[in-house]
């Protein structure tokens, strides 16, 4: 029994990252082959850094990912505590299921969506308006519901007395928020920010629909990279974004590990 | 004060309410209204009607009944997984839960490309069985590389949540079972799985819902011509050839009706109110 599980988590382990493996392998692969390995080199990976496409659409990755991770993190925080307040039980759950509908309906039809909306605009307006700007909106808005779903629980968790309190001690509720509330949600937010920043960073389909011809993310360079075709330094490409992931993985793993570390220490000594 | 205060904070989320508005609700509308005009933007229900008569509606069993095999497999392989996981010890559980998310923060492009990269005619997997005789296999560009795709990009969404409820089972709920006469087949058929049914709902949504819509894995994985719901959506939508919003919108709101009854349906087996979101 106990052999035959570690056997089956092997298994299912080897089936989810042999065909990375792979990949990596042959990103070291000094021809074009996809089958035989003839000598280590690393050519693919220089003809990706002096692929200017690549490394421009890196970039505009990077910078939609930071703006919209940073805009949809401060909308996102200051709903939540909105949500969390209202009274009204009735406009509380209708604010909610409107809110979470980005995140219940399939990519491909949030992106329609937002496509048809710019579309129109652009003709209302006699251009087309798709790039940038049409990216980051639409990235802020798959992003809000995530950070909504990351502050919420802690605003529950929080101790109502706690800002009141501070108010009874002459706070205004402004400074109440931000000397009580702010530091109890924190953690909320904060991963939060980190899940907008990865989700806008991985994201193809709705960037797919929303982006015009002059504002090109990674994920959709790499679709147009790599449909029905083999290039050698899309395997070069792969090979850094994992070996990246897995190097933020573990430190995040190390830093919550201390911290799981330190809080159980706490505990002992109290 | 006191009034002052609720009003205040009524508006602490109305730039929020504003951006809903704007940017969730006024799309859905349009979409909703082109789907019910024709191209001369009067009303009109020949989208739908077209629907059935071109072939969609077989493109739409297809890709359900696509997306309901991959959903399957990725259910039977990622429980016992999930399962096995939970039963190893604390520090080991972290790891392996790291491990399974690993390959979900790579974009699913990568994972597909991966993939077909492996199952290529003259790939590397290919060159391996021709090495011990099995010649001439194709693995890639059949309807079951496309299932497989599906199962390999979205396992990680099915053994995450399900871990993630099944690590929380208290202890002393089994220990009491196996007290009364449980053995350990009983355990698990009789305890463990209904105590994880909400991990089992969002992970099915969290494997259908992708899966069903998905475009590109039939195209890099699939037969030539080839299509699934998705890749209709995306002819309608993105080829300058045979663009029609009316068509595409119509497909896409037959699509997002369709699953939010598959999600209203799966939601009332389980009554916990929280699905989704356990990706961190």
């Amino acid at each position: 029994m106990k052999i035959g599980s570690k056997l089956y988590m092997a298994l299912v382990f080897l089936l989810l990252y042999s065909p990375i493996v792979v990949l990596i392998v042959f990103s070291f692969n000094s021809s074009n082959s996809m089958a035989v390995f003839e000598g280590f080199s690393l050519k693919w990976y220089k003809e990706l850094f002096n692929n200017d496409a690549a490394i421009s659409a890196l970039l505009n990755s990077l910078i939609l990912a930071f703006s919209s991770a940073i805009i949809s993190t401060i909308l996102g925080t200051v709903a939540a505590v909105g949500i969390h307040k209202m009274r009204s039980k009735y406009v509380k759950s209708v604010v909610t299921n409107v809110t979470n509908i980005p995140m219940m309906n399939p990519d491909i039809v949030t992106g329609i969506s937002m496509m048809l909306l710019f579309a129109l605009c652009g003709t209302l307006i006699g251009f087309g308006i798709l790039g940038f700007w049409t990216l980051l909106i639409a990235h802020i808005t798959f992003n809000i519901p995530y950070v909504i779903l990351s502050v919420m629980p802690k605003l529950k968790q929080m101790d109502p007395r706690l800002p009141e309190a501070a108010m009874d001690l002459g706070c205004t509720p402004l400074q109440a928020f931000f000397k009580v509330e702010f530091h109890e949600i924190l953690p909320g937010i904060f991963s939060g920010l980190l899940m907008a920043f990865t989700l806008s960073l991985d994201d193809f389909v709705i960037s797919y629909f929303c982006a015009g011809n002059t504002f090109q993310t990674l994920p959709i360079f790499i679709y147009s990279q790599t449909k029905k075709r083999v290039t050698p330094d899309m395997n070069a490409l792969c090979a850094i974004i994992f070996i990246t992931i897995l190097v933020l993985l573990l430190v995040r793993n190390f830093a919550t590990d201390r911290q799981l570390g330190k809080n159980s220490r706490r505990k002992a000594r109290n | 004060m006191k009034k002052n205060n609720t009003l205040a904070q009524r508006l602490l989320a109305a730039p929020h309410i504003l951006w809903s508005v704007l940017f969730i609700v006024a799309p859905l509308a349009i979409v909703v209204f082109y789907a019910f005009t024709d191209s001369s933007f009067s009303f009109s229900f020949s989208n739908f009607s077209k629907l059935f008569n071109d072939g969609t509606v077989e493109v739409f069993t297809l890709s359900l009944a696509f997306a309901f095999c991959a959903t399957c497999i990725c259910l039977v392989v990622a429980y016992p997984l999930a399962y096995f996981i939970s039963r190893t010890s604390r520090k080991t559980q972290n790891t392996l839960v790291m491990l399974s998310m690993l390959p979900m923060w790579m974009n699913f492009l990568l994972r597909t490309y991966a993939l077909s990269f492996l199952l290529e005619d003259t790939g590397f997997l290919n060159n391996i069985l021709a090495s011990v005789g099995i010649d001439g296999v194709s693995l890639i560009n059949t309807p079951g590389a496309v299932i497989f795709g599906m199962v390999y990009n979205f396992l990680p969404y099915m053994i995450l949540p399900i871990h993630s409820v099944i690590s929380k089972i208290d202890k002393n709920v089994i220990e009491a079972a196996e007290d009364l006469g449980c053995n350990r087949l009983r355990v698990i058929f009789r305890v463990i799985m209904p105590l994880s049914l909400p991990g089992i709902v969002s992970g099915i949504t969290m494997v259908f819902v992708p899966s069903v819509s998905t475009f590109y894995i039939s195209q890099q994985l699939g037969p030539t011509d080839f299509v699934l719901i998705g890749d209709v959506i995306e002819t309608y939508f993105k080829s300058s050839a045979a663009s029609s919003y009316h068509l595409g919108s119509a497909i896409s709101l037959v699509l997002m009706v369709l699953i939010f009854i598959c999600m209203a349906v799966m939601n009332h087996f389980s009554d916990d109110e929280s699905t989704g979101g356990i990706i961190v």
